[in-house]
């Protein structure tokens, strides 16, 4: 299950040429970003709110030391426990631990990606516990032994053929002539399989969106209420959640649940945001027996002091995946990391290095739409230039790159040669193009040209324009 | 886990010495304590701030808008008929789940001499719950369910229909007056051990983005604003 991770252009050409996905990937203008803008203008507050959010995390962030002490003394005052993974393998380890204290053969999970980051599954799988995925989509990429490829939407790359093919083979006990030609036969079969695994958990494992350090609750949000069967029935819950989920007060969740389901399905709010706190109480009839936090770390407080901190304001929305011209042509498999999309590229490297992601900061055009819908205001395509910086100052580029580059450089700090070879290659690249202005062909670009063709320039560079544009004011 | 004092010291440590930040420091320690007690409001929308009856009209439409089915009723006699007619028009034998409330108890059930009603958390078997709701939030169509002897937590999700009970004088406009209502009850810092907020049925966009209800929770979701 693990890509490696060095051929992202590779599988970026291939997702391209798969046709089953382009349609799938339709489906994502089709259901965000038409859904996204219509709630934002449903609420005038929209862009207050945006910048309460920011303000509220600025904050939190540069207090979390003394926030995470507070949110754990109320778990603890409740009556839970709160366990600190400064790693990802710290993390699995404490979750295995923990259901091996309590005997567990069998664990249902909410949707979490940040049990994807500590790749727990594999872990308990490995100790012989069995895990099964609720959330619908989570669940299908399970069968299918993939990837998530969207931050809320796990099954976005498949079509229903697809997903009906996965079914009937997984759930062979289940008759051959059955109908399953409608979503609705399909969410039926799954809520019938998973409904048995519900009620045979022994633990439930969920992550939080949100954690509340004024009342110690952890915020979970679905549509389907799977994470809230996991999280009630078995004796043990078990929430997975990274140490920048904090926020200090109900309010300040508050402010930030009115923006995370707009702007990532454009719902005026999720059919279920639950708030839990500790385990149950003395005279509750349900809930889970025994209530544990785990806060991951895993490179988030190295963030804190580096120029990447804005992006721990990040609340995995998916409007930036939703937005993103890259993200919309292959999909989030070819990312071929736990976080696809813009998000992804600037988390990616922080939590598995530089020298393993280094194509992701570089697969994009700075079109600057994920800054511009990102709920929390994150300078995205700055911090993916950053990330080109650090790259290229770790000696990354290959020689012939770095010679172009000065070769460039070179030029553009003399003027008059700059204009020189800029009118030279303009002229000689009208001559190429024709009389169709279009180039089919072109000499160190065919990694261009072989795709599409490069419209040739119209003939003269934008400094000659530019004066004659002058000459001719003066001669009003 | 024996090296959690450990571990907790070192995540702790390496936010400080990313922050810059020294452990006693008074200033930072007083801006945290004075947050967490006034637990200032941000922007509230416009929409929230309306009278207790456009409240209940923004609520209705909110939650019929997410799929939910909302009657006002203004008697016990009302709500009981209305639960009893919802249950066949389902499809649903004239069984119900619930809790301990003593609202929901006095409902006057030999009205409804055929609904059957089993008190205690949901079990597996059980097809339509109901339960009541602390407050609800009419800005968004939600309801703020607290968990309990009174309400069961299971009710809300393991059974196929869900009806909730809301009293008018319960409704809100905004999630903040909410937790104000919910922090009279249970004390500054403090909530219930679940409180789930619920907006309509439960569903699902997974397969295509076309949207299903009934994924895991309720397929039906009955709201009686009574008063």
């Amino acid at each position: 299950m693990d890509q490696p991770k060095h051929d992202f252009k590779q599988r970026a050409a291939q997702a391209l040429g798969d046709t089953r996905l382009q349609k799938a990937l339709q489906n994502v203008k089709r259901g965000f970003v038409e859904k996204r803008q219509a709630a934002k203008t449903k609420l005038p507050e929209f862009d207050r709110l945006r910048e309460d959010a920011r303000a509220i995390k600025d904050h939190t962030l540069s207090h979390l030391d003394l926030y995470l002490e507070a949110f754990e003394r109320k778990v603890i005052e409740s009556g839970g426990n709160v366990h600190y993974a400064p790693a990802a393998a710290d993390a699995r380890d404490i979750v295995l631990q923990l259901c091996q204290e309590v005997g567990a053969k069998l664990v249902t999970k909410g949707k979490s990606m940040v049990s994807e980051e500590i790749g727990l599954n594999a872990h308990l799988n490995a100790a012989k516990i069995e895990v099964v995925e609720t959330d619908l989509g989570e669940y299908i990429v399970q069968l299918r032994g993939e990837r998530p490829s969207h931050l809320i939407a796990p099954v976005i790359h498949l079509n229903r053929e697809t997903i009906e093919a996965d079914f009937r083979r997984a759930h062979q006990r289940l008759p051959y002539a059955r109908r399953l030609d409608q979503p609705e036969h399909l969410v039926a079969e799954a809520r019938a399989v998973l409904r048995e695994k519900f009620l045979a958990a022994d633990v439930g494992i969920t992550g939080a969106n949100l954690l509340i350090a004024e009342t110690g609750s952890a915020v979970i949000v679905t549509n389907e209420g799977n994470g809230d069967l996991t999280a009630t029935l078995p004796r043990t819950h078990i929430v997975v959640a990274s140490i920048e989920k904090i926020v200090p007060t109900l309010e300040d969740a508050a402010t930030i649940l009115r923006l995370l389901a707009r702007s990532a399905t454009g719902q005026e709010i999720t059919t279920y945001t639950t708030f839990l706190t500790g385990p149950r109480r003395d005279a509750d009839p349900d809930g889970p027996l025994a209530y544990h936090v785990v806060l991951l770390d895993n490179g988030r407080s190295e963030m804190l002091g580096n120029e990447f901190a804005d992006m721990l304001r990040c609340i995995r929305c998916g409007a930036c995946l939703n937005h993103c011209p890259v993200y919309g042509a292959i999909g989030g498999h070819a990312y071929g990391t736990v976080y696809p999309g813009p998000m992804g590229a600037v988390l990616t490297p922080q939590l598995e290095g530089i020298d393993r992601a280094r194509d992701l900061p570089n697969a994009s055009s700075f079109c600057g739409r994920c800054e511009a819908v990102c709920p929390m205001d994150i300078p995205l395509p700055d911090m993916l230039r950053a990330w080109r910086e650090r790259d290229f100052a770790r000696g990354n580029p290959s020689r012939s790159e770095r010679l172009l580059l000065k070769l460039w450089a070179y030029a553009a700090k003399r003027p008059r040669l700059y204009h020189a070879l800029a009118s030279f290659v303009a002229r000689s690249l009208v001559r190429r193009g024709g009389p169709r202005g279009r180039l089919s062909h072109l000499p160190l670009a065919q990694s261009w040209t072989v795709t599409r063709d490069l419209p040739a320039p119209q003939g003269k560079t934008f400094h000659s324009l530019y004066a004659r544009a002058r000459k001719r004011e003066a001669r009003r | 886990m024996t090296t959690s004092d450990e571990t907790r010291k070192a995540v702790i440590d390496r936010i400080r010495t990313a922050l810059g930040a020294a452990s006693l420091d008074r200033t930072r320690r007083a801006a945290v304590t004075r947050r967490l007690e006034l637990h200032p409001r941000g922007t509230i929308p416009a929409r929230a701030a309306a009278s207790r009856e456009a409240c209940v009209a923004l609520l209705s439409e909110m939650l019929a808008a997410q799929g939910a089915d909302v009657r006002l009723v203004t008697t016990g006699r009302e709500a009981v008929a209305a639960i009893a007619s919802y249950l066949g028009t389902c499809n649903l034998p004239p069984r119900l789940r619930m809790g301990r409330d003593l609202i929901l108890a006095a409902l006057p059930w030999r009205e409804a001499w055929d609904i059957e009603r089993a008190i205690g958390p949901a079990e597996a078997g059980d097809r339509a719950a109901l339960s009541r709701a602390a407050v609800a939030a009419a800005e968004t169509g939600t309801l703020f369910v607290a968990s309990g002897t009174d309400n069961p937590t299971t009710l809300n999700f393991l059974p196929e229909a869900h009806t909730i009970l809301l009293a008018a004088a319960d409704i809100v406009g905004s999630y903040e007056e909410a937790w104000d209502r919910l922090r009279s009850v249970y004390g500054e810092g403090r909530l219930p051990r679940a409180v789930n907020l619920i907006s309509g049925p439960s569903r699902t966009a997974d397969i295509e983005q076309t949207i299903v209800r009934g994924a895991h929770g309720p397929r039906h979701l009955l709201v009686l604003i009574f008063g």
